[in-house]
This record gives structure tokens, sequence and C-alpha cells, in this order.
């Protein structure tokens, strides 16, 4: 949660968009409610707000995501919300139909340090060494290394080792490659290029084999 | 009638077979009471925590046939934590113990095992037909339990059910011996699927006439299916993809067309354009059809279909059929009375393709038309009002503006008139879910007009607590009324706490009431089930000392608190 997104002022109601003439007012005149009214009506556009704020934490570039998405800026006044992002159970679709409307699987990149972020669509892929290969091409500084199985980005500039980490449906951060490919597909909501330095609390996948990463 | 004997009521009581006439009758006096209740065999229990399954049983000594539903609607959307309840296991537990000879058994939105399907494959021997919709909690080693030891099993039918998905095997147990199945409905399992076991048992079930398979059945699969299975009356294909270059579609398209009692088609969970056509032959007889899992298929391609279907009744729909797409539905199927038209970008908004013309096509070409859900890129009052002459038989109507609060956008007012004029002229309304920006108004028109409406679905909508007693006050046969998102506090709920106990639950998430209120209301009514469900979701309790409450969910009941109740959830 992310209440600073919250707009406090107790009467004020669709706090970044212009609806004015459709500003909806709160309470009966007279109801003892009043004094305990504590929280703010929250329109549909504040709960897309809170929505956002949260799932921004965590990887590079917080308030990036918000302009970077490209697509329908929720900050976009006059015109009624065209956000991507989701308010919890709207549309009232049901998860199964959700999940096989998925034709494409379009997720975000973030590499530590880099200023914006990308996005790729994980149906292209069939393997994991496919979408390495793809970030490879869009990061093109950097290399793919595979330390006896276990796979991690080098940037050659600069000597930097990353490691590619995904957020899963949980909002977990998990290591890449753990799970079947389709798993992956699934539960995969975004993609981070993790510093290796950073990756401390991630055990190597193949412990036989490899020294300690970072 | 209390002259006739006893024998005499029970068998007119046989002719009478909806649950709520079955009701209303042991209600008229003790001796039909008496009389009604030895007779039940089939039983629709609501809302599973309003009674106990040991009452049940007691009262109704004759039970072959039970539905039972757990959790409420909401959770469809993801509103309900995961592990709130809805477990079956105790009345499956209750039915053995007391020999129950059950023979039907149908759950909505349950929690099952596989220890539970194991146990009832085991004890209820004449078992028939198990229907699960929106269920979860059991793997494909339950379903093997059930194939394996049911001898007598005519139905198996599930339903958009989350299972896990252990490979394959569970239809081959099935023995050479069961060749009685009639219903087998598979479609919402993920995982691959025994091809030959699946076409022997179609080989030897001479009176399927319902079959639905998942997304790992093939096309060629299929095709010997229906060479063995020409009888089906209900199809749901696997997977439609295949080369075109192989010739699988002419010889299916041949198949098909020695298939001629399909009435129902579904499925196309893959599917490509080209494809689609070896399914005209089948069409023109169609009644039901279903292609709103098929992704992908253009608003050209739908049409050239549709003109083919001239008898449907039913059609679940993508929204890339686009207004011009229900033009042609409009024109075509003049039999039409259930539509239901799907987002086919379901975390977009502002992506719909569909807009108020196309319903109001629909309205104006479709006389029959009784039972609508819409999902639309936007609506005008104009239209709605259009719609509301042009149909006055709507049952269920659910509107679903992908922006839930977006205004008419030609004169930029609230959707009140608009949906006014729906519930006064459709005096049959029975279910309503309301979206677009809503004010007061309309829940005076909803309370004013909407004599016969259950069930009621508000989201973002609203100004003040009169809202909601509009609607209390007014709809004198609600049983079902679930809100989100709305301004709407203690004043409107405490205002006539009886009204309760008339109905079957109310759900109230994101609005403006708190832990005292609810407090108050479970204190003044103890035959209600008063539940806070404490997600980490919900806001933060406020810096004043009443915390509003993020979501609730009442019920009446008949047993008191449930003992199951997880940590999260506080019965009042």
């Amino acid at each position: 949660m992310s209440p600073e997104n919250l707009n406090q002022s107790p009467d004020s109601d669709v706090g970044s968009l212009n609806f004015e003439e459709t500003r909806l007012t709160l309470g009966l005149p007279g109801v003892e409610c009043r004094g305990c009214k504590s929280g703010v009506k929250r329109g549909f556009s504040e709960t897309v707000d809170l929505n956002l704020g949260s799932s921004s934490s965590g990887c590079g570039g917080g308030d990036d995501d918000k302009r970077s998405s490209g697509e329908n800026d929720v900050l976009d006044s006059a015109k009624p919300p065209a956000a991507k992002a989701q308010v919890v159970g709207w549309p009232p679709v049901r998860a199964s139909r959700k999940n096989a409307m998925k034709s494409c699987k379009y997720v975000k990149v973030a590499v530590d340090g880099a200023p914006y972020l990308r996005k790729v669509d994980l149906e292209m892929y069939n393997t994991y060494q496919q979408l390495l290969s793809a970030l490879e091409d869009m990061f093109s500084c950097f290399t793919i290394r595979n330390y006896l199985n276990e796979r991690k980005i080098m940037d050659q500039v600069n000597g930097v080792e990353y490691v590619p980490t995904y957020e899963d449906k949980d909002g977990d951060w998990m290591l890449i490659g753990d799970v079947p490919w389709k798993m992956f597909v699934e539960s995969c909501k975004r993609l981070r290029l993790m510093k290796s330095s950073e990756a401390i609390g991630l055990a190597p996948r193949t412990p036989s084999k490899n020294s300690s990463t970072s | 009638m209390n002259y006739f004997p006893d024998e005499v009521i029970e068998h007119v009581f046989d002719f009478i077979t909806s649950h709520k006439d079955r009701n209303a009758v042991s209600l008229v006096c003790k001796s039909w009471y008496k009389i009604e209740r030895i007779s039940r065999r089939r039983v629709f229990i609501g809302n599973c925590y309003a009674i106990s399954p040991e009452r049940v049983i007691e009262r109704f000594p004759e039970l072959k046939s039970l539905t039972l539903k757990g959790k409420p609607h909401f959770a469809d959307f993801n509103l309900v934590p995961h592990d709130w309840g809805g477990f079956v296991q105790p009345w499956i537990e209750a039915l053995v113990k007391h020999r129950v000879g059950l023979e039907e058994l149908r759950l909505k939105r349950m929690v099952i095992s596989d220890e539970s399907l194991e146990l009832l494959s085991k004890k209820f021997v004449n078992f028939k037909t198990f229907v699960l919709v929106s269920c979860e909690g059991f793997t494909t080693d339950g379903l093997a339990a059930i194939a394996a030891n049911c001898r007598y099993l005519r139905e198996l039918d599930l339903q958009e059910n989350e299972v896990e998905d252990h490979r394959g095997h569970w239809i081959s147990c099935f023995p050479e011996s069961c060749t009685s199945l009639v219903s087998l409905n598979f479609a919402c399992l993920k995982g691959d699927i025994n091809l030959t076991a699946l076409e022997r048992l179609v080989a030897r079930s001479p009176n399927l006439t319902s079959l639905r398979l998942n997304q790992a059945v093939p096309l060629d699969s299929l095709q010997r299916i229906l060479m063995r299975a020409p009888q089906l009356v209900d199809l749901g294909t696997g997977s439609f993809l295949h080369d075109p270059a192989s010739g699988a579609s002419s010889k299916l398209k041949a198949t098909l067309l020695k298939c001629n009692s399909i009435r129902t088609l579904s499925g196309f969970l893959e599917v490509s354009p080209r494809c689609l056509t070896a399914i005209y032959p089948v069409c023109q007889n169609l009644n039901s059809l279903n292609l709103s899992y098929a992704p992908g298929i253009h608003g050209n391609d739908l049409i050239k279909l549709i003109q083919h279907c001239r008898k449907l009744e039913r059609l679940w729909i993508l929204d890339s059929i686009g207004d011009k797409g229900l033009g042609v539905v409009a024109s075509t199927c003049k039999e039409l009375q259930e539509l239901r038209v799907f987002p086919s970008d379901p975390y977009g908004v502002g992506n719909a393709a569909v807009t108020e013309e196309g319903l109001v096509a629909i309205s104006a070409g479709c006389p029959k038309l009784h039972s609508l859900l819409y999902f639309c890129q936007q609506m005008t009052n104009a239209a709605l009002i259009t719609v509301a002459k042009n149909c006055s038989n709507f049952t269920r109507f659910r509107l679903c503006i992908l922006d839930p609060t977006r205004p008419d956008p030609v004169t930029m007012q609230p959707l009140d008139e608009g949906f006014g004029a729906i519930v006064q002229s459709c005096k049959r309304l029975r279910r309503l879910s309301l979206s677009g920006l809503l004010t007061d108004q309309v829940f005076l028109y909803i309370g004013m007009y909407a004599e016969q409406l259950e069930m009621l679905s508000i989201a973002f909508a609203g100004n003040s607590d009169k809202g909601m007693l509009y609607v209390l006050n007014g709809c004198k046969k609600l049983r079902k009324l679930e809100i989100r998102d709305c301004p709407f506090g203690n004043a409107a709920l405490l205002m006539d706490v009886g009204k309760y106990e008339t109905m079957r639950s109310l759900w109230m998430s994101s609005c403006e009431i708190t832990l005292v209120g609810c407090k108050t209301l479970a204190k003044k009514m103890p035959m209600l089930n008063v539940e806070i469900i404490n997600d980490e979701d919900d806001i933060a309790p406020s810096s004043e000392d009443i915390p509003i409450v993020g979501k609730m969910y009442l019920y009446r009941t008949l047993v008191g608190p449930r003992k199951d109740a997880p940590w999260f959830v506080e019965i009042l």
C-alpha cells in the first residue's frame, strides 16, 4: 500500500482527473457517521493509483514505470482513465478466462542502473536460452555467460555481472531457470537483471558445481 | 387437501420439482411439511454455511441429489482470499456416516480434496452425477478415484475448476466395464491426456451425448472420436489447430457431416480462422455456440461463421466481433435468447471493440433476448433507453463498462436514466449488474421498479447511504447483494437489520462501514454470521480509532458461527 498516493483531503475526491462536474460528494447530513469516516471514498482512478504505486516498488525506476509504459497514461486528465494497471477484481472476469486470453505475454525488463525499461514478449520464445539471447540483443552491451549451467549476464564494458531474476505471480523475486519454461511464462510478471553483488540471498542453482554468487 | 390420504398428496408433490416450490409447499401446514420432507430427493443449499449437513440429512431421509454453493460470487474475481472456506469434506463425511444413498452431487465455489473425492467414489455405490463449477483443492489423482470406483457414473462435468494436473492417466482409470457415461467435460484441465484411453472410452460409451475436451486433445484425435460418437449433441473441441496442408480439416468436415445431432458447440481453446471453416456443416442446426475462449479470431471470420447459424439461441463470444459483427448477429440469429460478449483484452481498459451500438442492434433484432452479459467500451443513456424499449423481456442484465466510472460519453451524464429505463421496462428482471458513472438516483429507480430483482451487483457507484437504502427498502425479493467500492456506510447498513434475514447474503468491500457498525449489526441479529475478512490488501486502519472495514460478508444461518474460519476471518 502506498498511502502517500491517497488524496488525504476528506472532501476532495478524484484527485488526478478533471471530473469537477461529476464530482461525487459524501455523507448524509446529520449522520453520526461523519465522525467515523476515516477514509476517503476511493474512486476507480485512486484505486488504480494505489496499485501502480505498490507494484513499482522493488524494481529500478519507480516513477518511471507510470510513464514508460507507453500505453494509456493514467495521469491524463479530462478523459476517463484508460489505465493498463489492474484494480483487484476489475473487470469482473474469471481468472480462468483471463489466463486463456493471454495471447501475448509482454513483461517489462529492468536492468539495475539503466534509466529506462524495455519490454519483451515471452510467448516469442521457447527456452530460457532464447530469452537470454534476446535480452543480450536488446541490451547489446551484455553477453551471456554460461558458467557451468549457471546463467548470468555480463556487461563486458564495465565488468559488472548481472543475474537474471523475475517477479512471479505471488510477488516474489525468483532466479530465472529453476522451473520449466512454460511454468515460468505463466507466472512471470516482470524481469530484472540484478547486479550480482546484490544477489546475495539467492543460492546458486546447482550448488555442487558452482561457487557462490557474488 | 387435508381430506386426501398422504399417498395422494405425495403423488401430487412428485410433480412439484423446483426447490422454491417445494420450499413453499412445506410451509403450508405440518402435514404437508412432513409429506414433503420424506418425499424430497433433491436438495439445493445456496450457502453451505447456512445449515449443517446433519440437519439436512435428518430432515430429508430420501436425499439422493445435493447441490451446494460455497464462496461468495466475488471470489470469482479474486476478492476473497484463498483459504476462506467452503469445504465439502464435512458434508461428505456426514453423508457417509448416515449412509445416504447419494446419487448426484453438484458443487459451486467449494473446496474439495482428493481425499474427499476418494471417499465419495468408494462410499456412494449408486453415484451417477458429479458436477463441479469453479471449485478447487483437488488433483487429477482424485479424478482417477472417481473414474475407477464409480461404476455407474453417468455425468462428470468439470467447469472452470482449478485442478492440479498430474498428467493424463486418470482417464485410463475408467474400467473397461464402464459403459454408462452420458456426459464428460474436462475442458478446464491443463495437462496432457491419454488419447488412446480417451478414444476407447468414447467407443464404449454408446449413451455419450455430451463431450467437452481439453486443449491437449488435437484435431486428429477429435476426428477419430467423432467417428465413434456421431450421436453427440454437445461437443467441446480441444485444440482446433492443424497444418493446413495435412488435409485434416477436410477429413474433419466430412466426419462432422455425419454428426447431425450436434446442437451445442464450445471449446476452440486454440484455433485459427482457416480451421474454423470446418465446423460450417454443423452451424445450421446449432442452438448454442461458445467461442469466448478462442483467441485471435478476427471479426470478419466470426461474421462469416455466424451467418451460418440461424437457429442460435445462446451465443458466447469475444468483443473482437465488434459492433458490426453484432449487427450481423442481430440480423441472423432471430431466436437468440442469451448473449455474452467477453473482453478480448481483460487486462486493458479502453480497448474493447464493442460499444452501445452493438447492443442496440442486438436489442432491435433479437426479440427473444432475455439474458445478457456485455463487456463494452462505453454506454449511453439513449442506447439503454432504446434497448429497454426494444427488449422488455430481460431476466438477467449485466453490463460491464471496462472503465467502471465512465459517464455517458455523449452527454457526460451519469447512466442513471439508462439503467432506470431498463428496470422500469423489464418487469421480470431477476439479476442486474451495473457499471458506469452512477449516482444515488439509479438506486432510487431500482428500488422503485425492480420488483422481481433477486441479485444485484454494484461497483464504484452511488454518492451516499441513500443509494443503498433505496435498494434495501424497495427490492422486496432481493436475495443477494454485492457491493464494492461504494460510499455506503453504517447508517445504510443498520437502517433495517431485519432485511438481511430475508436475504441469502450481503457482501460489502471497500465501502464506508466500520467495525463498530458491523459489531452493532452482529449483536442485533444473532441469526446472521457477520464475517470480517482481514486481507493484506485492505486499507490500513486510519489514524482515528474506528477502523473502516475492508471486506464484510454476512449471511443468514441456522447454525451460528462456522468453526472452520481461517485466522484472517473474524466472525462478529
